[in-house]
């Protein structure tokens, strides 16, 4: 359990709510206050209104609905009494240093002893939050900042005042860390904390470069986008995600605070292009995607739809243009050096963005952040860049960058200069090192329970590795199988890994996990290549291959060691197979686990469709009779559902009660290995099901429910011909009640059914489809 | 003497019994054309082939055309033939009939070019240009070109070319130079030399519509930038009549190895006037959708060169006596036997026969395909048309030259000395087959076309129309008695051709050299599997003849005595090719270019 039994949140705004829903979906119950309005009946209305939007809000705050039975919506007149026993109290409403210390003189009137408060401010410094409040106050207060939105930014800066006590720092790091999977970065009492210091000034500059070097909004976002590592929201999509609107007070407020010999105050400019352009497109009503449109706009025309971009230098609208920068195309072979060096207007604009951001980011070390690598996590869970400033200047090379910083007469920061051509970062054996602010190198602590499987191969060789995956040591007797295809599809490579994976007790090891870093656990088999061999009739091919991976995932289920999954991101189709067959998952809390065969025409057959069954006929309390288990599995499979967390994943049956999830995506492998660990001791494989399967009887049923389907016209002629295929497997073929279906007729029947499927061109339609556009083919 | 008798008799066979284009009825454009007037139109164009241009093909060949002062000559007697050919219909064959064309099928046009390519390829080249011409502008011109121009070239009266090669580029044609400037009038000025230009200039029509590619100024450089062009000879006044001379000049004609007849022509935009054809800097686009049926269209000159090599090589093999049988069983009151008798003459022509015969099956299979990807009223079916003729072209253009090419020369082969020499007629089917292979895009350039463009695209899809059918025969024939046998030769090559390509799916997306490597003896391997699933159906329709006894047992007899030939002797050439995909690109790459 954790150290917080509940959670108080004041402010049911935008942050405050989803910071509570983010409390729920840990576990936490939570009690959710604001203002009582003027004139309203219900004193609620705020929290209940919040509560009941973020039900229905895209992206989901809540992983489950469940979790919003923990927020208890109150009013901060009638409910002070609710504030008595929370463990935590978050403050959340709007940047007013007078309103939050009005409610923090409330707070601190009835909170309990040794309850902590925080405050999500993004702008006001925390010596101006406690000013004037009890010594006990600011002893236990301290800054957490949330990154919109909590459920989904990794980011949490935890900036402590000076008399916050070591107790309350600990206690909100660990809560924050393990029970809401918050990346914590301790940040300086400073403007800005790291993320928004960095944040605000990279969009002043990315935006105003690429108006005075006339690149159009697309050719900017195709630079400072996925060449640099950034999402491919670039810096004009980023900014109509956000809010146009938010940027002048944004600056503003940014502006007030900074020292006037800080970089930004004294190179924005309240008169330049950038400030007259989003000034009127906010008076126009351009405020981004949830105004009219911003840089980017979605023109629909009757049945027409076209995405437009804004002309920067007219502000007339026109159709999108897909930009073709040979700098860009560089740099997909030669990496950030050949995309700065490139002569184009491309490389310019990278150049001149990068030559600023990164120096600025390198001179705000120590004064808010102690360490580079601190910043370059900020950077990395609060914007989604794949490598922080510090990690992009040893891929430019540090001696590089300075020499061409230098020749064009631009400040080296201090920091920089202390580097001496040396890499901000290097590995030493098994250990990574930072340069620190001494400019001396230092190892960054890998704490042990929560671990990248990076870390694990530094220094260190695979037991195993081939091009598709590698099994790798990590530590006290446990091995890792890591999937490293584009995307994690699993094909021959990874299977002939899989089955080295399945003997490794003979290499001395006693239990597996299987997990890697990548954003995506597997999105399953390489259906490109099945569609390839389908389109050239070599049947006998395909189905070895069927054979081949139900007899690697089989060989896992009764190896003589416990193996644990480990997913994160997407497991779908063969990647959720492979889960199906593990001893015990330990699952991300954002997980989205699935078998989607169906909307590719065909039906799990990698033992899938068997375990789902087994599964169900398992379960510990269910309906009498074949047929409950039997219409579960079939729903589940034949729509193709995907959980939209782990803990959805439960009620779809693709994890079970032993299945576990962890909050924090960097304790996931960690969390696994103590798992495969603990089961280690008396450890046997599971027994063989033998199942009592309907046959023919059930398979009718069957038949009647999807007619019903198809005549509703819910589903195509093609779905019901999956659909009975599945059917065909789940109700165990040619059998009835009385004899008992083995794993291997179960197998035999998923292969069979497979091979229909794929003979049917529909299956090869839909197969392409996805494999062209990521969706599904309804035919 | 040489002869040619139109081949009338198999092509019915194709068309009626193995591709049963009866079947399509139901699809508009044919419908009203009965399968009575189709082989009726086929036996005209087989007289007009055998009396009309035959006559003139060596006449051609030897007298070539002259060049004095900007004019080309023709041949004696091609403008009176080419006014019979005319006058009969036979350029506008298949155009749209509002416009004064015939709207045939291409399986009837291409069986009729077949007859004309054997006839005489120098003289068909003026028609197949004019065709080609005028089915780009049918198109992609708007209403009043498609009126300006169409009824004129469907009748013959005009003429049309298609000018992309320049002295620098070829293949490559990101690389042309030939600028169009914009006139205040929407019009454009043309300058640039353009070479190799087949019916550029000469005497059978009174004006020659031309199709130029070029850079309109300040146009994207590459293949990007670059548009197409209505060139008129003679501008056309707004009334219809023939107005100015542009200033286009034909400034040479090549002297060629083969097709003497047909002029090949340096042609010079002098800031000739041109029109715009199908919008700014979609030149290529508006190239690309003829270029199927010109490939085509070089393929099936391929199988003409076979066939008339094959027909004279036959003849020469039964009247030429010398030696004796081996067998000595040829009883014969002359001294020798007639060569016919022999194994290795036999080899030779059996080769060309099952080649001709195949290769008309194919040919005429990909026409009805690119009939049914046009105008089948079920958008699958038009697709999987698509996808079939789009793999098929570059096979079909290919393998038909390269085999049409090896034919002719078998034919000299069979003539002996007297092949070698010009009076007996037959090395000129050589020389003329020779530049099949070359233009219309060379065949190294199909083969690249195959491995790396229509192989890989869809993760194959087009692949399916192909081997799908192929995997379905051989499951429908290997329980049946008669012909299991083929059926078991035919998957044991089919079987090599799955190998292949899934090697180079495999390898060409790792290492593009390899699938290059690959690619001539792959689109070999391709084509023979494929002319072995159509000697594998005709079989089957031959069987089912001879089993209801049509009255003709010589020819089907001889079709299965063929397929089998074909079967034993030719298809198993996919087991070298196989090993040769598979050694890789290695001892082709490995030398320094210095190393040579």
């Amino acid at each position: 359990m954790p150290k917080f039994g509940k959670v108080a949140v004041i402010g049911a705004g935008q942050m405050g709510s989803t910071i509570a829903a983010h409390v729920a979906n840990a576990g936490v119950p939570v009690v959710l206050l604001d203002v009582v309005p003027e004139g309203t009946e219900n004193r609620n209305i705020l929290a209940e209104t919040a509560l009941a939007s973020m039900l229905k809000a895209t992206p989901a705050p809540f992983m489950h609905n469940s979790a919003a039975k923990l927020i208890t919506p109150g009013n901060l007149e009638d409910h002070k009494g609710l504030l008595r026993d929370a463990d935590w109290i978050c403050e959340a409403v709007i940047e007013d240093l007078a309103i939050k210390q009005n409610i923090y003189r409330m707070v601190d009137g009835v909170r309990g002893p040794a309850s902590i408060v925080t405050s999500n401010t993004s702008t006001i410094p925390l010596t101006h939050l406690v000013d004037g409040l009890s010594d006990s106050f600011a002893e236990e207060f301290a800054i957490t900042h949330f990154f919109n939105p909590p459920r989904y930014m990794r980011l949490l800066e935890l900036v402590l005042g000076p008399a916050t006590r070591s107790e309350v720092a600990g206690a909100l790091q660990e809560f924050c860390d393990v029970h809401l999977g918050k990346e914590v970065v301790p940040a300086k009492d400073t403007p800005g904390f790291i993320g928004n210091r960095i944040g605000i000034y990279w969009y002043y500059v990315a935006m105003s470069a690429a108006i005075e070097l006339g690149l159009t909004v697309e050719e900017a976002d195709a630079v400072v986008g996925p060449p640099m590592g950034i999402p491919k929201t670039g810096i004009f999509g980023l900014i109509d995600l956000t809010g146009i609107d938010l940027a002048p007070k944004v600056n503003a407020t940014m502006l007030s605070m900074l020292p006037p010999d800080d970089t930004f105050c004294r190179e924005f400019d309240p008169d330049g292009p950038l400030v007259s352009i989003l000034s009127k497109m906010i008076i126009d009503g351009f405020t981004g995607r949830k105004g009219k449109g911003g840089f980017y706009r979605m023109l629909r025309d009757g049945s027409r739809r076209e995405l437009q971009v804004r002309d920067l230098a007219t502000g007339v609208y026109r159709a999108l243009m897909h930009p073709r920068l040979e700098s860009v195309e560089e740099a997909k072979k030669g990496g950030l050096r050949a995309l700065v060096s490139h002569p184009d207007k491309g490389g310019q604009y990278a150049w001149r963005v990068l030559s600023r951001v990164l120096p600025y980011a390198a001179s705000l070390v120590p004064d808010v952040a102690d360490t580079i690598h601190d910043v370059d996590r900020a950077m990395k869970s609060g914007y989604g860049w794949k490598f922080g400033p510090f990690e992009m200047i040893d891929q430019l090379g540090s001696m590089w960058f300075v020499h061409r910083l230098r020749e064009e007469g631009a400040d080296i920061p201090p920091l920089l200069n202390t580097t001496a051509g040396r890499p901000l970062y290097r590995e030493k054996g098994r250990t990574l090192e930072q340069l620190s602010k001494f400019g001396e190198y230092e190892a960054i602590e890998v704490p042990g329970k929560a671990w990248s499987l990076s870390d694990m191969k530094r220094g260190s060789e695979p037991i195993i590795a081939n091009g598709s995956a590698s099994l790798w040591d990590v530590g006290d007797g446990v091995a890792c199988l890591e999937f490293h295809t584009k995307m994690n599809t699993i094909d021959d490579d990874t299977l002939d890994v899989v089955h080295e994976a399945a003997n490794i007790d003979q290499r001395g090891y006693k239990a597996l996990i299987i997990g890697h870093d990548s954003d995506n656990f597997s999105v399953g088999a390489n259906v490109g290549l099945a569609l390839f061999a389908a389109n050239t009739a070599m049947w006998s091919l395909i189905e070895e291959k069927l054979a081949e991976g139900q007899q690697a995932y089989l060989a896992l289920k009764y190896a003589p060691f416990p193996v644990v999954g480990a997913p994160s991101g997407m497991a779908l189709g063969g990647g959720c197979e492979i889960m199906l067959h593990c001893d015990a998952v330990q699952a991300h809390a954002e997980t989205y686990i699935g078998l989607v065969e169906a909307g590719i025409g065909l039906i799990p057959g990698w033992g899938g469709t068997k375990e789902m069954i087994a599964r169900a006929f398992a379960l510990e309390g269910r309906s009498g009779g074949p047929m409950p288990p039997v219409v579960s599995t079939f729903e589940t499979i034949s729509l193709a559902k995907v959980s939209k967390s782990a803990r959805e994943a439960q009620d779809l049956g693709y994890l079970r009660a032993q299945d576990d999830i962890t909050m924090n995506r960097k304790r996931v492998l960690a969390d696994a290995k103590a798992r495969a660990l603990s089961l280690t001791s008396d450890y046997k494989p599971p027994q063989r099901p033998k199942l009592g399967l309907p046959g023919l009887s059930g398979l009718a049923t069957l038949q009647i429910i999807i007619d019903g389907v198809v005549r509703e016209g819910k589903a195509s002629e093609h779905d019901r011909i999956v659909a009975m295929a599945l059917a065909t497997v789940i109700t165990g073929g040619e059998t009835d009640t009385l004899d008992l279906v083995d794993e291997d007729q179960l197998l035999s029947l998923e292969r069979d059914a497979v091979m229909s499927l794929i003979r049917q061109t529909k299956t090869l339609d839909r197969i392409e489809y996805m494999l062209d556009t990521g969706k599904p083919l309804r035919n | 003497m040489t002869i040619y008798q139109p081949p009338l008799r198999d092509i019915r066979f194709v068309l009626h019994e193995l591709l049963d284009v009866g079947r399509y009825q139901n699809i508009p454009p044919f419908s009203d054309v009965s399968l009575e007037t189709i082989d009726s139109i086929l036996e005209e164009g087989g007289k007009i082939a055998e009396e009309v241009l035959f006559p003139l093909n060596s006449v051609g060949d030897q007298e070539g055309c002259s060049f004095e002062n900007g004019v080309v000559t023709t041949p004696a007697g091609f403008k009176q033939a080419y006014q019979t050919y005319r006058e009969a219909g036979w350029v506008g064959l298949e155009g749209d009939t509002e416009l004064g064309g015939m709207g045939l099928p291409q399986f009837v046009t291409t069986a009729a070019a077949e007859m004309m390519g054997s006839a005489n390829l120098s003289f068909e080249t003026y028609a197949d240009l004019t065709k080609g011409a005028a089915l780009t502008i049918d198109t992609h011109g708007d209403d009043e070109q498609r009126r300006t121009y169409l009824p004129k070239m469907f009748e013959g009266e005009w003429g049309g070319t298609m000018n992309l090669t320049e002295a620098h580029c070829g293949t490559d044609l990101g690389l042309l130079r030939t600028r169009a400037e914009l006139q205040k009038d929407g019009t454009y000025l043309i300058t640039g030399t353009k070479i190799f230009i087949s019916a550029g200039e000469h005497d059978l029509v009174e004006n020659i519509i031309h199709l130029v590619l070029a850079r309109i100024v300040g146009a994207p450089e590459g293949t990007r930038g670059i548009s197409l062009f209505i060139v008129p000879k003679h501008l056309v006044m707004a009334n219809g009549d023939l107005g100015d001379r542009n200033a286009v000049f034909c400034g040479a004609i090549e002297e060629k190895m083969g097709i003497k007849g047909s002029a090949t022509c340096v042609m010079n935009y002098e800031g000739a006037t041109g029109f715009l054809l199908g919008g700014p800097n979609k030149g290529l686009h508006c190239m690309f959708t003829m270029m199927n049926k010109a490939r085509l269209g070089v393929g099936v000159q391929g199988l003409s060169m076979g066939e008339i090599a094959y027909q004279n090589a036959v003849a020469y093999a039964k009247d030429r006596i010398q030696g004796r049988s081996l067998s000595g069983d040829k009883p014969s009151d002359r001294v020798a036997d007639p060569i016919i008798v022999h194994p290795d003459l036999r080899r030779m022509l059996m080769t060309m026969r099952a080649f001709t015969e195949g290769g008309r099956a194919l040919v005429l299979w990909t026409a009805l395909s690119l009939d049914l990807a046009r105008h089948d009223p079920d958008p699958r079916a038009r697709q999987d048309a698509e996808d079939l003729v789009s793999l098929i072209t570059p096979v079909v253009k290919a393998y038909l030259t390269d085999m049409g090419f090896e034919v002719t020369n078998l034919g000299l082969q069979v003539h002996g000395g007297a092949g070698y020499i010009r009076e007996t007629g037959v090395e000129q089917y050589v020389r003329d087959a020779r530049i099949t292979q070359i233009y219309e895009g060379t065949n190294g350039i199909q083969a690249l076309d195959l491995v790396g463009r229509k192989l890989p695209a869809h993760y194959g899809r087009a692949l399916r129309q192909i081997f799908h059918p192929i995997d379905q025969f051989i499951i429908e024939t290997r329980e049946e008695c008669a012909l299991q046998n083929i059926s078991g030769l035919l998957a044991k090559s089919f079987r090599r051709l799955q190998v292949a390509t899934a090697w180079i799916g495999e390898q060409g997306l790792k290492d593009p050299e390899q699938a290059g490597a690959a690619s001539r003896d792959y689109l070999r391997l391709l084509a023979l599997v494929v002319m072995g699933y159509l000697w594998g159906r005709m079989i089957r329709v031959a069987r089912e003849a001879l089993f209801r006894d049509t009255g003709e047992m010589k020819f089907y007899e001889s079709k299965l005595v063929t397929a089998e030939f074909f079967m034993t002797r030719m298809l198993p050439e996919t087991s070298s090719l196989l090993s040769k995909i598979m050694a890789g690109k290695d001892s082709m790459m490995a030398l320094e270019a210095e190393q040579f």
